[in-house]
């Protein structure tokens, strides 16, 4: 947090001589600040509440907001396999992340570290593949799996999930790596370091949080894919999205089973990215923003 | 944007150290080794990435110039160009564009500007500011199928929808939303969701401004107002404008939601939406295709300007 307050620039002067005019003016923005936060994150905490209520109290008009709180949705949602669905997801996204790390970390400090020529140009090769919109690629995946038999596979949705992070991650550890100072590596070719050594003993540990933050984001996009699950999935290797779009029948009431579903779907994510939230925007923008 | 710097210390592709074009630079034997390291750090992954999602694209490519419906496999045939003849003509692809063109542009403006304003307040000191950040990201980190579902049922429903009880205690008459206005409704789970995405982006930037500038102008009695606008706003382009393109490449591709709430009727039927329909339920791989490979080129124009503007960002960071 930087210590200069952009709305509040005109004032040097300390809290207690602040005319009151202006403590009056940031008390305001405070306020604003706190009523839209809870606006933004009402619908969350909404579905979050829903999901304890009994399904009659969760459809009335006016809503309920005092009623008896019930831990059945869950089960309810447990009953319908969900915790198959959690394990694919999971199966894939952690699958997944492990690959793209795997080939990442190396790819990214071949074009950071140790340049290539024309390390530009592979970067931005890189890159290009993750502007490709994933409905340009997935009619002959269809079919290519179809013809293998390979329809309603994890492993083939893990490997599609790969090429779906790999770029981001290679754009955001290239990011992380170009600030390990050049003169350490330096330093330990020069006392006969190999490359191993080098790369696991002393760049590794300084770029940690830099890949568990690469990770992370990898992770929280494939948990989160609809499109492709959506189309290769069908029940053995169904994910959490594709189950939640097509659990809603339409008959009966299902709101507070729906939103006891969708708490379950969100939260590993949501936690994930509440503990990342400091690099996320770095790796949201591939890098691009310290 | 060719980099031939080659040592072994940082790179340099700054473009300014360039060595003219043909000429091989001399290398000790100790570089050409780190060059060979190099190599063979990147290929495995440049090898997964052209696997999996170039040679499918070329694949693509190669199907829109097919006569192919899959419930009639003995009738494929080369036909050249007339997929794109028909998806060009048949006005489902210019409604689509539309359909894109809108969702996409407003959700991503929109996005812009309530970002923007949340940033501006969240850059503050105030009690709680780390806690009101950590709630305000959080729609971004929704399952995006979730989020769709909770604004269908549980926001939007026009009978025991929140924002419909809401309009009532105002008095305004409850609004179907997925079916009278659904390009709205579409826009908004969108700007929900894009919104903390625009806002971390631009934070990010209010925060990186040079804190002795502010105070300068300040000391030269420029008041907030004017600060802003003669010196935030200039310093705030370059990330208006990143979050702008990744906002649009991402957005690109929306389908979650339109599946989801609209099923692509009511104006909704974007690119994506359009192709997953001929393809997956009309069975026609050809003019699928077709759709795709337009998608593609529209993209990559997107594409291009982004990759411009990164670049420019990289070069004014030193990051690069």
């Amino acid at each position: 947090m930087s210590t200069t307050m952009l709305l509040t620039t005109g004032r040097t002067t300390t809290r207690r001589t602040k005319p009151l005019r202006k403590r009056a003016g940031s008390v305001v923005l405070t306020f604003i600040t706190w009523v839209l936060t809870v606006g933004m994150f009402f619908p969350i905490a909404w579905m979050v509440f829903t999901a304890f209520k009994t399904e009659k109290a969760a459809a009335t008009s006016p809503p309920t907001f005092i009623t008896q709180l019930t831990l059945d949705n869950f089960a309810a949602v447990f009953d319908r396999g969900f915790l198959v669905y959690l394990t694919n997801s999971f199966t894939a996204s952690v699958v997944s992340t492990l690959i793209v790390m795997v080939l990442a970390i190396p790819a990214a400090y071949g074009l950071s570290v140790r340049p290539l020529v024309k390390s530009t140009d592979a970067l931005f090769f890189f890159i290009s593949t993750k502007f490709m919109p994933l409905a340009a690629i997935v009619i002959p995946i269809y079919l290519l799996l179809q013809n293998m038999g390979m329809l309603d596979n994890i492993s083939a949705l893990s490997i599609l999930y790969v090429g779906m992070n790999l770029p981001l991650a290679i754009w955001m550890m290239r990011s992380f790596l170009s600030e390990v100072p050049g003169e350490i590596i330096e330093a330990a070719q020069v006392d006969g370091a190999n490359f191993w050594t080098e790369l696991v003993r002393i760049v590794m540990p300084i770029v940690a949080p830099g890949i568990a933050a690469a990770a992370l984001i990898c992770f929280i996009f494939a948990w989160n894919e609809y499109f492709l699950a959506n189309l290769l999935t069908s029940t053995v290797a169904r994910t959490t999205p594709p189950f939640l779009g097509s659990f809603v029948s339409g008959r009966g009431q299902f709101l507070a089973v729906l939103s006891a579903a969708a708490t379950l779907a969100v939260l590993p994510v949501v936690i994930a990215g509440w503990i990342a939230q400091k690099r996320l925007v770095r790796g949201l923008a591939m890098g691009a923003i310290k | 944007m060719t980099a031939t710097a080659i040592r072994p210390g940082r790179v340099e592709n700054d473009g300014e150290v360039k060595p003219r074009r043909g000429r091989k630079p001399v290398l000790t034997q100790r570089e050409r080794r780190g060059l060979r390291l190099s190599r063979a750090l990147v290929w495995p992954a440049l090898a997964a990435a052209i696997t999996i999602t170039q040679i499918p694209f070329l694949v693509t490519i190669y199907y829109s110039f097919q006569q192919w419906n899959l419930l009639r496999p003995g009738d494929q045939k080369f036909v050249w160009f007339d997929n794109y003849a028909t998806v060009l003509t048949n006005g489902a692809f210019l409604s689509s564009l539309l359909a894109t063109v809108v969702i996409v542009g407003f959700s991503v403006l929109v996005s812009l500007v309530f970002g923007m304003v949340l940033a501006l307040l969240l850059d503050r000191k105030f009690v709680g500011q780390g806690f009101a950040r950590t709630l305000l990201i959080t729609p971004f980190l929704m399952m995006p199928a979730a989020a769709s579902l909770i604004w269908k049922w549980s926001m939007l429903d026009s009978n025991v929808g929140m924002v419909n009880w809401l309009f009532s205690l105002v008095g305004i008459n409850p609004v179907a939303w997925n079916t009278d206005v659904p390009i709205l409704t579409i826009i908004i789970v969108l700007t929900w969701q894009y919104t903390p995405f625009m806002m971390l982006i631009l934070l990010a930037g209010l925060q990186s401004q040079p804190s002795d500038v502010l105070e300068a102008a300040s000391v030269d009695g420029a008041g907030p107002i004017r600060t802003f606008f003669s010196m935030t706003l200039p310093h705030m382009r370059q990330y208006m404008e990143l979050s702008i393109l990744l906002g649009t490449i991402l957005l690109l591709q929306v389908f979650d939601p339109i599946a989801i709430m609209t099923r692509g009727t009511g104006g909704t039927k974007t690119l994506s939406y359009l192709l997953y329909e001929r393809a997956f339920v009309g069975l026609e791989i050809g003019e699928a295709a077709a759709y795709g490979v337009l998608t593609v080129i529209l993209t990559i124009i997107v594409a291009m300007v982004a990759l411009r503007s990164l670049f420019k960002i990289f070069k004014k960071e030193g990051m690069s």
